[in-house]
C-alpha cells in the first residue's frame, strides 16, 4: 500500500466516524468535551455555527452520527450524541450577545421560499453578510415542518422560539402568512437570487376500497398533525388505527394517545425490524402502549353508511428471492378486519410544485422532480436554489441545514460574480495534545459505562396533555457521565517513522490490538496480516514506511480507542495525539490559502 | 510509566483460544517500566506464549528475584501465583516450590544483573539440578534502576551511555546453560516476537532445565551507539540459526517444508518442534557443537540467536530425586507421617 497522506482534509475527518457522518459535519467531539467541562455555551456555539438548531435537533435529529458512532463498535451502544447536544441548549446561558453582528446591507436581496430549516440555514449564512432576506411562508410563524409536524411532546414551541428567532433577528424579512403561488410573479420581483426550501408537504394517499366513502374519518398523517399543532383538530376517537411505520407514523399515534385515543395501534406492511422508524421513536411509542403489528397489507376499509368501522388486512410473509430481494406474498392466513372509530395514514409523503410554472427556465425530471445540481443546489435557472426536502425528496432536519449551508455558499459566490461549482476546501487544524511526558490536553482514561438512559416524563402526566415534553433531557451529571463515553476520535493517533526504533512498546500496549509493524503489500494482503482481524474495509488503514527495517507501520484506523496510550508507550515521540479540527467552508469563508497547518 | 489503566474493551474480533480467553485475559497490571523498555515486549511474549498454549493462569507460578526484569511478572498472567523473592535468589524459590508441587507450571524471570551477578551461584545450581523450568533473563547488559552501570553480561569494549569503555569480560549465560547440562537452551531478542514466542512456548512445554537468554534493549541507559545490546546492534548483528514452529496435539504438520530444511524434535508430553534451518550446518541437538559454534561467533561480534540445544529426552530433578508424585499439599497427614512401625523399619534398614 502507498503511504498514507495524512495531510489530506478527508482522511482524518473520516476517522472522526460522527463527523464525517453528519451531513452539516458537526464537529462533535470538540463540543461533547465543551460539555464535560460544563462550557455549555461553548458547545451550543459550535453547534450552532454547524448545524444551526442545536436545540431543536438535540430533540428531534435522525442523528446519522450515533450509527457511524467508534463506541458502537467497540461496545453495544455508540454515545448518545444527539441528547448531548440537547444539554449544551439546555444548560447554555444566554448567548444573544455571541451571534453574529450582520454587515452593512449590500443592496442584494435573497427571497427563500418556505420558512423550514433549510431556508432558514441560508438564511443564517447569507444575513450576516449584508443580504437582504425575505422568508415567505404560508403559516404564521417560521419553522416549516419542525413546527407544524413535530409533535410539541417532542419539540416545545419555545426551543423553535428561541432557534427561529438567533436567524430571525440577524436582519431576515420574514413574511408568515404568505404562500407564494406563482415562482414567475416572484421571479419578476427581481430578486438576486431565490431559494426554494418548500419542503416536501404532501402526504401520500393510501387509494383502497372504501377510502372516499370512509373519508370523514381517515386523515392524512402530515395534515392532521399540523391540525393538531395549529390546535385546529383537538380529539380522536378511542380506537386508532395508524398505516404506516415511519417517524411520521410515531408521531400520529402518540399524539392520538394524548387526544382521545385509548386504543391505538400502529399497523405496518413490513416486519418490525425492517421499518423505516428509528429505533428509539419505535421505542417510545411501545412506551406508550401502543402496539405494533406487522406483516400485514390494509386492503379496505370498512364502513357502514358512511361510516367507519375498522380496516381489513391481508397478512403476508417476507420472501428472499436470489437476490436478497424482499418480497411480501400472502400468508395464506385470512384476512383480519381490526374495528376502530379513526384512522391515520402516514405511509410517505411526497414533493408538490403546483405553483412552479413549467416554462420559468426550470427543468424539471421524470418524477416531477427539479432538476438540482448535487453539489451546488442550482436548478436550471442559474437564479434559482433548492434544497432540504424539496431539493431531492423527504430527508430530515440535519440534511436541510447541510443543503442550505451549500446553497447559501453557491448564491454567495454567484452574486459575487464567481464560478459557483468551485467548492473550496474546508481549512483544517492540527495540533498535538501533549502537556507533560504522560499528560495530554484531553481526558484520555477510557469510561466503561454504558451509555446513560435519558430520564422521562411519567408516563401518566405525560399523555394527559399534548404540550407536556415528555424526554427530560439528562441533567448536569447524567450529561457528565454520558459525555465521558466519548472515545475522542478527533484526538487523532499521528505517527512519525523517522523517529520510530520500532521497539514494539505501542503494539503492545494498545488495548484494541491496532498497530502492527510487518511487510507491505496489497490491502487486502495486508488487512490479512493484522494482528487483530479487519472486517471493516470501509475503516482505513494508517500506513507509514520509511521504518530502519523497511516494514511498515499499519494502524487499523477501526476500534482505536484515542487512548493515546501508544503515544504515552513512545519512549521516542514518534506517536502524538494531535486534535483535528476542521472548519467547514461557508459563504463568507475568508479566502482560502493554500497552506495547511497538517501533521 | 502511564498514569490511566489500560482500558479494559478490547478489540470485538479477537480470537479465543481452547479456554476461551483472549490474549488480553493473560495480561496483569500496566507496566511501570520506561517508555519502550525491550522488558515490555517479553512480557508481551509471554502472554502470547501463554494464549497459544491454552494455559489456565492458575496452573503457572512465576517467581523472580530484583530488578526491572523482575517487576515483569505484575504485568503478566494477573490470575497466577507469583513470589517476588530476594534479589539473585529466584533460583531456590523456584527450586523449592518446585519441590513441592511438580503440577505446575513454573516460570523463573530475572535479569542479568540477578542472574549473572548477585545470583551467579543460584542460576548456576538450578540449572545444573535440571529443575522443571522456564528461566527466562532480561538481558540488557546494564543495571537500568540504578542508572545504567554496566551488568556482567556487558560485552568487553561496549560503551556506556558516557561513552565509558568496558575492560571486564562477559559473562555468556547462555555458553554457562550448555555447559550446566540445560536440557533446552535458546537465546532471542525482545525485538523479534516472531522468534521468541515459539521459544517460550517450546520451553513452557520442555520437561526439564530451559533456559532462554533474551536481550532486550534498555531505552534509558543503554540503547545508543557503541553498545552491543541496542536495538540497532542486536538487528545488524543478530544471526538466527533457526527459525521454529511449535506443534501441539495430534495436527500434522501442514507447514511445507522444503525437504532437509527442517529439523523435527518431540518433547515428552508430545509437542513437537519444528526447526526450519537457516544456518544449514546448525544441528540443535549437539551440545558440544553448539557450545563451539557460539564462541566462534561471539569472537566475530555476532548475536547467535533461535534454539540452541534441545535434549529430546531431558530429564528433571524430581526423576534424579525419584520424589513422590503428588503435590506436598495435598498428601495427607498419614501419607507425611507413616507413625512409628515405619519409622522403625527405615531405623533398622540404616543400622
Amino acid at each position: 500500500m502507498k503511504p498514507t497522506d495524512i495531510s489530506a482534509p478527508d482522511y482524518f475527518h473520516k476517522v472522526v466516524d460522527c463527523q464525517w457522518a453528519c451531513p452539516a459535519h458537526t464537529p462533535v467531539p470538540e463540543y461533547i468535551r465543551l460539555i464535560a467541562e460544563g462550557r455549555y455555551s461553548d458547545a451550543y456555539m459550535i453547534n450552532w455555527k454547524s448545524n444551526v438548531f442545536p436545540g431543536i435537533l438535540g430533540r428531534t435529529c435522525d442523528r446519522p452520527c450515533e450509527p457511524a458512532c467508534r463506541r458502537g463498535r467497540v461496545e453495544e451502544t455508540p454515545v448518545a450524541i444527539c441528547r448531548l447536544k440537547r444539554v449544551a441548549a439546555d444548560f447554555k446561558d444566554d448567548v444573544k450577545h455571541r451571534m453574529p453582528k450582520p454587515l452593512a446591507r449590500n443592496g442584494k436581496r435573497i427571497a427563500l421560499v418556505g420558512g423550514g430549516p433549510a431556508s432558514l440555514a441560508v438564511a443564517r449564512d447569507l444575513a450576516p453578510l449584508g443580504y437582504h432576506c425575505t422568508v415567505f411562508d404560508a403559516d404564521p410563524k417560521a419553522g416549516g415542518m419542525m413546527r407544524s409536524q413535530i409533535p410539541k411532546f417532542r419539540l416545545p414551541d419555545t426551543v423553535i422560539d428561541e432557534e427561529t428567532d438567533y436567524i430571525l433577528d440577524l436582519g431576515v424579512e420574514f413574511k408568515g402568512g404568505h404562500r407564494i403561488d406563482s415562482l414567475k410573479k416572484l421571479l419578476n420581483e427581481n430578486y438576486d437570487a431565490i431559494f426554494i426550501g418548500s419542503g416536501a408537504p404532501r402526504g401520500r394517499e393510501l387509494d383502497i376500497p372504501g377510502r372516499k366513502e370512509a373519508a370523514a374519518n381517515i386523515h392524512i398523517g402530515i395534515e392532521w398533525l399540523a391540525s393538531v399543532s395549529f390546535g385546529h383538530v383537538e380529539k380522536i376517537g378511542r380506537r386508532v388505527i395508524v398505516l404506516g411505520g415511519g417517524n411520521t407514523a410515531m408521531d400520529c399515534c402518540r399524539t392520538a394517545r394524548r387526544l382521545g385515543g385509548a386504543d391505538v395501534k400502529v399497523i405496518v406492511r413490513s416486519g418490525f425490524e425492517e421499518m423505516k422508524a428509528s429505533p428509539w421513536e419505535k421505542e417510545d411509542a411501545l412506551h406508550e402502549d401502543i402496539p405494533i403489528l406487522n406483516y400485514m397489507v390494509p386492503v379496505g376499509f370498512k364502513h357502514v353508511s358512511g361510516k367507519l368501522i375498522g380496516v381489513t388486512f391481508q397478512k403476508v410473509k417476507a420472501e428472499y428471492d436470489a437476490k436478497g430481494r424482499r418480497n411480501l406474498v400472502p400468508s395464506g392466513e385470512p384476512d383480519q378486519t381490526i374495528p376502530c372509530d379513526d384512522v391515520l395514514v402516514a405511509v410517505g409523503q411526497e414533493n408538490a410544485f403546483p405553483w412552479i410554472e413549467r416554462d420559468c427556465g426550470i427543468e424539471f425530471d421524470k418524477w416531477n422532480m427539479p432538476q438540482v445540481d448535487a453539489k451546488t443546489f442550482v436548478s436550471t435557472n442559474p437564479k434559482v436554489f433548492f434544497g432540504g426536502d424539496a431539493a431531492f425528496g423527504p430527508k430530515n432536519i440535519i440534511w436541510a441545514v447541510a443543503h442550505g449551508h451549500d446553497a447559501a455558499l453557491s448564491i454567495h459566490k454567484m452574486i459575487s460574480g464567481e464560478e459557483i461549482t468551485e467548492r473550496p476546501l474546508p481549512e483544517v487544524h492540527v495540533s498535538s495534545q501533549k502537556m507533560g511526558i504522560h499528560e495530554w490536553s484531553y481526558d484520555n482514561d477510557i469510561s466503561g459505562d454504558k451509555r446513560y438512559k435519558v430520564p422521562h416524563r411519567d408516563k401518566v402526566i405525560a399523555l394527559k396533555d399534548i404540550r407536556t415534553e415528555v424526554e427530560l433531557g439528562y441533567d448536569v451529571k447524567l450529561a457528565l457521565g454520558e459525555a465521558q463515553r466519548c472515545l475522542n476520535c478527533d484526538v487523532q493517533t499521528v505517527f512519525s517513522a523517522p523517529a520510530c526504533i520500532e521497539c514494539d512498546a505501542c503494539v503492545d500496549i494498545c488495548p484494541m490490538d491496532c498497530i502492527t509493524f510487518t511487510e507491505n503489500g496489497e490491502e487486502e494482503d495486508l488487512r490479512q496480516r493484522l494482528k487483530a482481524p479487519s472486517p471493516h474495509h470501509d475503516q482505513a488503514l494508517y500506513v507509514a514506511d520509511g521504518l530502519k527495517t523497511g516494514r511498515v507501520m499499519v494502524k487499523d484506523e477501526d476500534v482505536c480507542l484515542h487512548c493515546g496510550l501508544c503515544a504515552e508507550r513512545c519512549p521516542t515521540g514518534a506517536w502524538d495525539m494531535q486534535k483535528y479540527l476542521i472548519d467547514m467552508t461557508y459563504a463568507g469563508t475568508p479566502c482560502q490559502t493554500k497552506a495547511r497547518s497538517a501533521a | 510509566m502511564t498514569y490511566i489503566a489500560k482500558p479494559k474493551f478490547h478489540h470485538p474480533g479477537l480470537p479465543k483460544n481452547e479456554l476461551g480467553y483472549t490474549h488480553r485475559d493473560y495480561e496483569g497490571k500496566i507496566s511501570t517500566l520506561c517508555a519502550g523498555c525491550g522488558h515490555d515486549s517479553i512480557t508481551a511474549s509471554i502472554i502470547e506464549a501463554c494464549y497459544e498454549l491454552s494455559i489456565e493462569p492458575h496452573r503457572v507460578a512465576k517467581i523472580s528475584g530484583i530488578g526491572c526484569s523482575s517487576k515483569t511478572p505484575d504485568y503478566f498472567l494477573g490470575n497466577s501465583h507469583g513470589f517476588n523473592s530476594v534479589h539473585g535468589r529466584m533460583p531456590s524459590v523456584l527450586t523449592g516450590a518446585n519441590l513441592a508441587n511438580r503440577d505446575l507450571i513454573y516460570l523463573g524471570v530475572s535479569g542479568d544483573g540477578d542472574s549473572a551477578s548477585i545470583g551467579f551461584g543460584q542460576f548456576a545450581h538450578s540449572i545444573r539440578r535440571g529443575v522443571n523450568m522456564t528461566y527466562i533473563v532480561e538481558n540488557n547488559g546494564v543495571y537500568g534502576l540504578t542508572k545504567g552501570q554496566f551488568s556482567a553480561t556487558a560485552d568487553r569494549g561496549s560503551k556506556s551511555k558516557k561513552g565509558v569503555m568496558n575492560t571486564d569480560n562477559a559473562i555468556d549465560l547462555v555458553a554457562i546453560a550448555l555447559q550446566l547440562g540445560a536440557s533446552f537452551v535458546a537465546r532471542s531478542f525482545s525485538g523479534d516476537k516472531s522468534q521468541l514466542v515459539p521459544l517460550i512456548a517450546a520451553a513452557i512445554r520442555h520437561k526439564g532445565a530451559s533456559f532462554i537468554d533474551v536481550i532486550s534493549p534498555c531505552i534509558a541507559f543503554n540503547n545508543h551507539a557503541g553498545s552491543t545490546k541496542s536495538f540497532d546492534y542486536v538487528r545488524e548483528h543478530n544471526d538466527a540459526v533457526n527459525r521454529l514452529d511449535v506443534l501441539t496435539g495430534r495436527d500434522p504438520i501442514t507447514v511445507d517444508y522444503a525437504p532437509g530444511t527442517v529439523q523435527v524434535v518431540e518433547q515428552h508430553d508430545g509437542t513437537r518442534l519444528a526447526l526450519r534451518k537457516i544456518d544449514a550446518d546448525y544441528d540443535a541437538n549437539d551440545r558440544l557443537a553448539a557450545m563451539t559454534f557460539l564462541q566462534k561467533h561471539a569472537a566475530k561480534g555476532q548475536v547467535v540467536t533461535g534454539l540452541l540445544y534441545v535434549d529430546p529426552d531431558s530429564e528433571d530433578l524430581h526423576t534424579h530425586l525419584d520424589t513422590v508424585e503428588t503435590p506436598l499439599n495435598t498428601l495427607e497427614a498419614t501419607d507425611l507421617c507413616p507413625g512409628t512401625a515405619a519409622l522403625e523399619k527405615i531405623n533398622a534398614s540404616l543400622r
